[in-house]
């Protein structure tokens, strides 16, 4: 019976040991990917026993995100407070235990909790790991001015739409806001009160800014004019026809206004087309170009590709052609799209406020575009910076003639033609207004582009409106741009 | 003994520091030192092994209930000290000659019956957690199935011994009080929805039998019974199937029916919630572990992420606290005590005790294959309780009559050698 019983005996011990080859592949191998899941209570406590890094506004004094300290069942947490609530929502995110986190929060949360890869603070987390104290995490400057970002909150306030101002000739973002927006302390305790709108156009977690879809309108018409100039086939000084519409597949397309009788302006060049934002000489243009070159340079200007910047990728949206709620990049493009309407910024274009801030910013900065940034420097516990903003050019798009004479005719457009309510006086203003027709009778998606001191520019700016019953870019926009360059440059 | 009866001071020393509770330390030591002189007196020729280890694996269970619920572990206490005087009295009574229990082994068959029936009883039958395994007398409670375990191995033990050969003859007239009641036991597991229990007796079963007729044909037959039995319940039986299911997919990345709530969850908040929290808790020890008393069980709310964590899932909780090296020692003691056991089964003198001890080692180590091994992910998940480490009143008393059990053969079989 003997041999019976010492295979019953090594049977027993195998199963043991299977324990063991069992808690070693749990805590050893697959331990990366059980701390990596979302519904890890264990991970989600360790994230509130870090004393995260605070987030400052450009002024190094402005708290935008600092913590608070409470002690339950011996342990000590921190958690998050936003001190100027909806504010800087949209950009700084949020941090909670069942709502997960946001923006910069989620985007530079190893940053944050003191976990990036970062020499230093390797070093400093294990030493204070080891010793049993409170691990600190680095702490964020911002580029955003509080001043700037309160000015374009109050400006937007009541209304739909968002404002995104950049420095052109570092990416510094200086202000970026939307509206509707959330009080991010009231996420975790009372989500639906925070989450709760009174303006028609609802989703206030939704950052406008960068993950807003607006049809361009005639903003567009800036990339428009740059194809044309920049392939050398049109110059300023081209001459066009208007009849007060454009022929496009045998129909008549209106010029913007009361359809009944349409603004004809007769014999213009491309610059009065511009600066009068005459849509059958944009349409006529894009017949010239082919819909295909318009969105080759589109996509210089970074269509097509998510924008650049510090905020998670699921809160930004790439600009471009959508069909059916998606991205659509033709793939023979003179066929498939319309290149008339696409030239002056109908046809299916959707495009993010972001995008068109860029935009204005790459004429402005001589036909060069450089990275949006939000994190001006990044400062660990000890008062050390770490990383610091380094400006980065992304590309040239279009030529430096091609930009001045772009500029040309956006100041034209602000001291002449649509966009005159964004005049400062003594400050030249180069700029483009955008009145999208969204399909839904006089409801308009208004727009304004624009960049200030033109021969200087020090802030470039986009400003969205939606929803405008028979509002205009050169009405609702245009004032909001120019109070924000105002504040700036004054 | 000396030596080992220090390692198990050192053991509750460290009870001490970490539950900076004195009494507890110097309760369990006069207790340990209670049990060893009973030893020494009652039997002494035992394996000097196995009582060490059990000191130091309830020094371990008794620390960690301390520190994931006081109350429970002044509970365990008591229950602790039931055991140790039951188990005396074992030693005592059974101290010359304990192979007389072969004679009553119908009545223990017969009891084991009526133990593992008693929670199906109304009146006094209790459900907990979805099986039926509980019995409540007044305010007392307890699961008479750890008992039964105990007496289903003595009655196997006896019948095997005396009908061996011709089992292994395989005339069908010796089977007939084996599967009878060994058909009453399965059905009454059914009727329980006792899987864990039911995996645990069938295998010690299977292993037994293995050893009384030397066929490796009964226990293929066995398994292959098993097997269909197991899917003809996986068939009939949602429990079974959901356990199952938790088992093979504990996560999914889209939302499913739950039945808890009757609405769409992903599986990992609603069936298989306490399985994966469990894994989260293993898998945040690493190689070192937290350190005792430095787990994370609750969340930000104070609310408790693991539920039943100081019984069935007290594995996941020392795993998290004492890391890869804690649990792999730990994992080891249970490997040295099933090494001692089957020592003394090699070297018991007759059939009865080589298959009473054999059998109450592998019963031991497949009870714990099963808690930890279904928490684990190996097999799929069943509440039974991990021997001498989890709260539980009956499991304690039970493994210490187990230990009795162990003591007394090796002690007539050291003797018998020495003479």
């Amino acid at each position: 019976m003997n041999k019976q019983v010492s295979h019953i005996g090594v049977a027993a011990l195998v199963l043991l040991a299977a324990l063991i080859v069992g808690t070693t592949y749990w805590q050893t191998w697959a331990n990366a990917g059980l701390a990596e899941r979302q519904d890890n209570d264990i991970r989600l406590v360790a994230q509130f026993t870090i004393k995260r890094g605070k987030i400052y506004a450009s002024d190094g004094r402005t708290l935008l995100a600092t913590n608070v300290k409470k002690r339950v069942g011996g342990q000590t947490f921190y958690f998050r407070r936003y001190p100027t609530g909806p504010l800087f929502s949209d950009v700084v995110g949020y941090s909670t235990r069942t709502r997960n986190q946001s923006g910069l929060e989620r985007s530079y949360n190893d940053y944050l909790t003191g976990s990036n890869a970062n020499l230093d603070t390797v070093f400093r987390s294990a030493i204070d790991k080891l010793k049993g104290a409170t691990v600190t995490g680095n702490d964020l400057v911002l580029t955003i001015k509080p001043g700037l970002q309160a000015l374009s909150r109050r400006l937007l306030q009541g209304k739909c739409g968002a404002v995104v101002a950049i420095e052109p000739s570092t990416g510094r973002v200086l202000a970026m806001a939307t509206s509707p927006s959330y009080n991010p302390n009231l996420i975790e305790t009372r989500f639906a009160q925070a989450t709760r709108t009174t303006l028609p156009c609802g989703a206030p977690l939704l950052n406008r800014a960068t993950a807003g879809k607006y049809l361009p309108g005639s903003t567009f018409k800036m990339i428009t004019a740059a194809a044309a100039l920049d392939t050398g086939r049109f110059t300023p000084d081209s001459p066009f026809y208007d009849p007060g519409y454009c022929e496009e597949y045998g129909k008549q397309v209106r010029n913007a206004g009361n359809p009944e009788a349409p603004e004809t302006f007769g014999n213009v060049n491309l610059t009065t087309g511009f600066e009068h934002s005459i849509n059958s000489v944009f349409c006529n243009v894009g017949k010239a170009l082919g819909a295909g070159t318009v969105l080759r340079y589109a996509e210089r200007f970074g269509f097509y590709s998510l924008p650049p910047l510090e905020t998670p990728e699921n809160e930004r949206v790439e600009s471009g052609l959508y069909f059916h709620g998606r991205l659509f990049r033709p793939k023979h493009p003179d066929t498939e799209v319309d290149p008339g309407r696409l030239a002056f910024g109908q046809e299916r274009l959707q495009v993010t406020p972001l995008q068109m801030a860029m935009v204005a910013a790459t004429i402005a900065n001589h036909g060069i575009s450089v990275r949006p940034r939000l994190i001006e420097r990044i400062v660990s516990p000890g008062g050390k910076t770490i990383t610091h903003l380094k400006p980065e050019q992304l590309g040239r798009p279009i030529k430096r003639q091609t930009a001045d004479e772009l500029t040309q005719m956006m100041e034209l457009a602000v001291t002449g033609g649509t966009g005159t309510s964004a005049q400062i006086p003594g400050i030249r203003v180069a700029g483009k207004t955008g009145t999208a027709e969204i399909g839904r009778g006089n409801i308009h998606t208004t727009w304004f582009t624009a960049f200030a001191p033109a021969d200087a520019p020090r802030i470039a700016i986009a400003v969205v409106v939606e929803n405008q019953l028979n509002g205009f870019g050169g009405t609702i926009a245009a004032p909001i741009a120019r109070q924000v360059m105002e504040a700036l440059l004054r | 003994m000396t030596a080992t009866g220090f390692a198990s001071v050192y053991i509750a020393r460290q009870a001490v520091v970490s539950t900076s509770s004195l009494t507890y330390a110097g309760f369990f030591f006069a207790l340990y030192v209670a049990a060893h002189l009973v030893v020494r007196y009652a039997v002494p020729f035992a394996d000097p092994y196995l009582l060490p280890i059990v000191g130091l694996l309830t020094a371990v269970g008794l620390t960690e209930i301390y520190r994931l619920k006081p109350d429970d572990a002044f509970k365990q206490a008591g229950w602790i000290v039931v055991a140790v005087v039951l188990f005396a009295l074992a030693l005592f009574l059974l101290r010359y000659d304990y192979r007389r229990l072969e004679t009553y082994k119908y009545l223990f068959g017969l009891t084991a019956i009526a133990l593992l029936v008693l929670p199906v009883l109304p009146v006094i039958g209790l459900t907990v957690n979805g099986a039926r395994l509980w019995v409540h007398i007044g305010a007392l409670r307890f699961q008479p199935g750890e008992l039964a375990k105990i007496m289903l191995i003595l009655f196997l033990a006896g019948y095997m011994r005396e009908k061996r050969e011709v089992l292994a003859q395989g005339r069908l007239k010796d089977w007939g009080p084996l599967l009878v009641i060994w058909v009453l036991a399965m059905l009454v597991l059914l009727e329980t929805k006792d899987l864990g229990g039911g995996l645990l007796y069938f295998g010690i079963f299977l292993a037994m039998l293995y050893m009384a007729t030397a066929r490796i044909a009964y226990v293929s037959a066995g398994l292959g019974l098993f097997l269909i039995g197991a899917l003809g319940v996986w068939r009939v039986t949602p429990h079974v199937r959901e356990r199952v299911t938790i088992w093979l997919h504990p996560w999914t990345t889209h939302k499913v029916y739950c039945p808890l709530s009757g609405q769409l969850d992903l599986r990992q908040n609603c069936q298989s919630f306490q399985l994966v929290k469990s894994l989260y808790s293993i898998g945040n020890g690493e190689y070192a572990g937290t350190g005792l008393g430095k787990g994370t069980f609750r969340t930000v709310d104070g609310k408790q992420i693991i539920p039943d964590l100081n019984t069935d899932f007290i594995y996941s909780a020392l795993a998290q606290e004492l890391g890869l090296i804690g649990a792999a020692a730990l994992l080891l003691l249970y490997m040295i005590f099933v090494l001692r056991g089957m020592r003394i089964a090699l070297l018991a003198q007759d059939g009865f005790s080589k298959l009473l001890a054999a059998g109450l080692t592998f019963g031991f180590a497949l009870q714990t294959f099963i808690i930890v091994g279904g928490i684990l992910r190996l097999i799929p998940l069943t509440g039974i309780t991990l021997p001498f480490v989890s709260y539980g009143g009956s499991s304690v008393v039970a493994n210490f009559l187990l230990l009795a059990g162990l003591l007394l053969v090796s002690n007539r079989a050291n003797r018998e050698m020495l003479r």
